[in-house]
């Protein structure tokens, strides 16, 4: 059984289709990305795993759990984090972890805490408000949050945004760290081209609603007959409209 | 390492009711506004309360009127209150994508938004009955145990009126911010807080009686005037609360599906 299952997903705003019969498995263990250019329906299909849009019409089974029905049994497995969602800025980060460590059930929350902190060099500003550190960090508090309940499935927009080069790869290193102690899922949606090729195994490439194609980076890259996933992107971004 | 049951709730209410109190011990004009407002209105009727008690027979009776009264009033206006601004507070902070991709449900968010909202009111009208009782030797708490199921009433009917706010609040966006703080005012002249409902317009009395509070009110000045409990008016309040409540869980439901149905749920913020 896949972690993520997704079939014919539609969304639509009115006359405007944000996401088309979108399809597709991502199997357990595994990372995917979501890539596509602005509007591509990257954000709308994300929200749309997480419970928080509701489709127009088709499936979604993660972990096997349905989550038009049945959400509240698969979002303590699951967890997201998108440094364009906030965390309460007058909490200091220890007071914000400890929060949705209750939140999420998560047993001996401390421990858990102090093991983030090390992991993702929390520690220093542990306590101090989350408002007042720069947007490095708080990505890192964002992480250390979607990772508190070692989530089986986890579901990330622009995981390393706003992060400098050394701290951005630090972050990527510990993430697949995480995974090859776990065995989570990862989805991500992401334009950073050099983090999709480290961190992938698939690409679902997203234009208009819907996956355009899709590989391992190194297929795609073969595929066009560029040197880098970057070509790749801009060769299918500059592509000619799908047909509707 | 994780797995939702309902015997969670009472866990995830209490994580938001923790959430809460960080964030007030971090910020003490939170915590002094608590106290502010009820406390100004306490000063300010007990004065008119004083001097009137010497204008007029009918106040003399029941020394204190105009003083519960009041103390009432800040029951119902800060229980709505402790509901709509503390769901502000998450809007202020663009928390909600992060609390609603988190298993806590719509309804533990309401339980939350009431338990706090009952914390709020009996720190802020506690602090304003005691001063009462410091400046003007008027204790509400002599009123005995009719005092507590005039308060549920009130409290249930801030609490309704609360998340109807937060509905539309969420239907809307914070645009109705302002709203929040002015709606409950519409009530007063109905409720009869310092008269009896008996002067209002004899159109505009049915109107009235639509409303918990003016037989909270009425209760109360039974109670004061003639030292009557009168348990009907308390299940007449009872009764209009259930339907009040009935409404605003209703459109609180509805305003969620309508925020799942047009994504607004990460997104909403300032």
């Amino acid at each position: 059984m896949p972690a993520i299952e997704v079939l014919h997903l539609q969304k639509n705003y009115g006359d405007i289709i944000a996401v088309d019969q979108l399809s597709f498995e991502v199997p357990r263990g595994k990372t995917y990305a979501l890539l596509g250019g602005n509007g591509a329906g990257k954000t709308t299909t994300l929200s749309m795993l997480l419970g928080l849009l509701l489709p127009t019409s088709g499936t979604i089974r993660i972990l096997g759990i349905d989550m038009i029905r049945d959400r509240f049994k698969a979002l303590p497995r699951m967890n997201f984090t998108s440094p364009y969602v906030d965390i309460p800025h007058r909490l200091t980060v220890e007071e914000n972890l400890r929060v949705y460590g209750g939140l999420y059930g998560v047993r001996h929350v401390k421990r858990r805490i102090s093991d983030l902190a090390e992991e993702y060099q929390l520690s220093p500003f542990l306590k101090r408000r989350y408002g007042s550190l720069s947007q490095g960090q708080k990505t890192r508090v964002s992480l250390a949050k979607s990772l508190l309940n070692e989530p089986e499935v986890l579901l990330m927009d622009e995981p390393t945004a706003a992060l400098d080069p050394y701290t951005a790869d630090q972050v990527r290193t510990a993430l697949k760290a995480y995974q090859a102690r776990t065995e989570a899922t990862i989805l991500l949606a992401s334009h950073n081209m050099r983090e999709v090729e480290r961190l992938c195994d698939n690409i679902l490439m997203m234009k208009q609603g819907r996956i355009v194609d899709q590989g391992s980076p190194v297929e795609l890259i073969g595929r066009y007959g560029e040197q880098n996933l970057e070509d790749v992107f801009i060769q299918i971004a500059k592509g000619s409209e799908l047909p509707r | 390492m994780t797995q939702a049951s309902f015997w969670d709730s009472p866990r995830r209410i209490g994580a938001m009711i923790m959430r809460y109190r960080f964030l007030m011990m971090a910020s003490w004009p939170r915590l002094l506004e608590l106290a502010y407002w009820p406390t100004v209105q306490m000063i300010l009727w007990g004065l008119i309360n004083r001097f009137m008690v010497t204008q007029s027979d009918w106040m003399a009776q029941s020394a204190g009127l105009l003083i519960a009264a009041a103390l009432l009033w800040d029951v119902l206006y800060r229980a709505q209150l402790g509901v709509s601004l503390v769901f502000f507070e998450e809007m202020y902070a663009r928390n909600l994508g992060n609390l609603f991709v988190s298993p806590l449900r719509p309804f533990e968010l309401a339980l939350s938004l009431l338990t706090i909202s009952l914390l709020r009111t009996l720190f802020g009208v506690g602090v304003a009955a005691g001063l009462a009782i410091g400046l003007y030797h008027y204790s509400i708490f002599d009123m005995g145990l009719p005092l507590l199921a005039l308060f549920m009433n009130l409290l249930v009917m801030g609490w309704a009126i609360g998340l109807m706010i937060v509905a539309m609040v969420l239907r809307f966006g914070l645009g109705m911010e302002g709203f929040a703080w002015a709606v409950i005012f519409a009530f007063a002249p109905l409720s009869g807080v310092y008269y009896p409902i008996s002067i209002l317009p004899e159109w505009l009395q049915p109107v009235a009686q639509l409303l918990p509070s003016s037989h909270v009110f009425e209760g109360m000045r039974l109670i004061m005037n003639e030292h009557v409990f009168s348990i009907e008016k308390v299940i007449a309040a009872a009764e209009l609360n259930v339907v009040f409540m009935i409404i605003a869980l209703g459109l609180y439901s509805l305003a969620f599906y309508s925020a799942r149905q047009r994504g607004l749920l990460l997104q909403m913020g300032e």
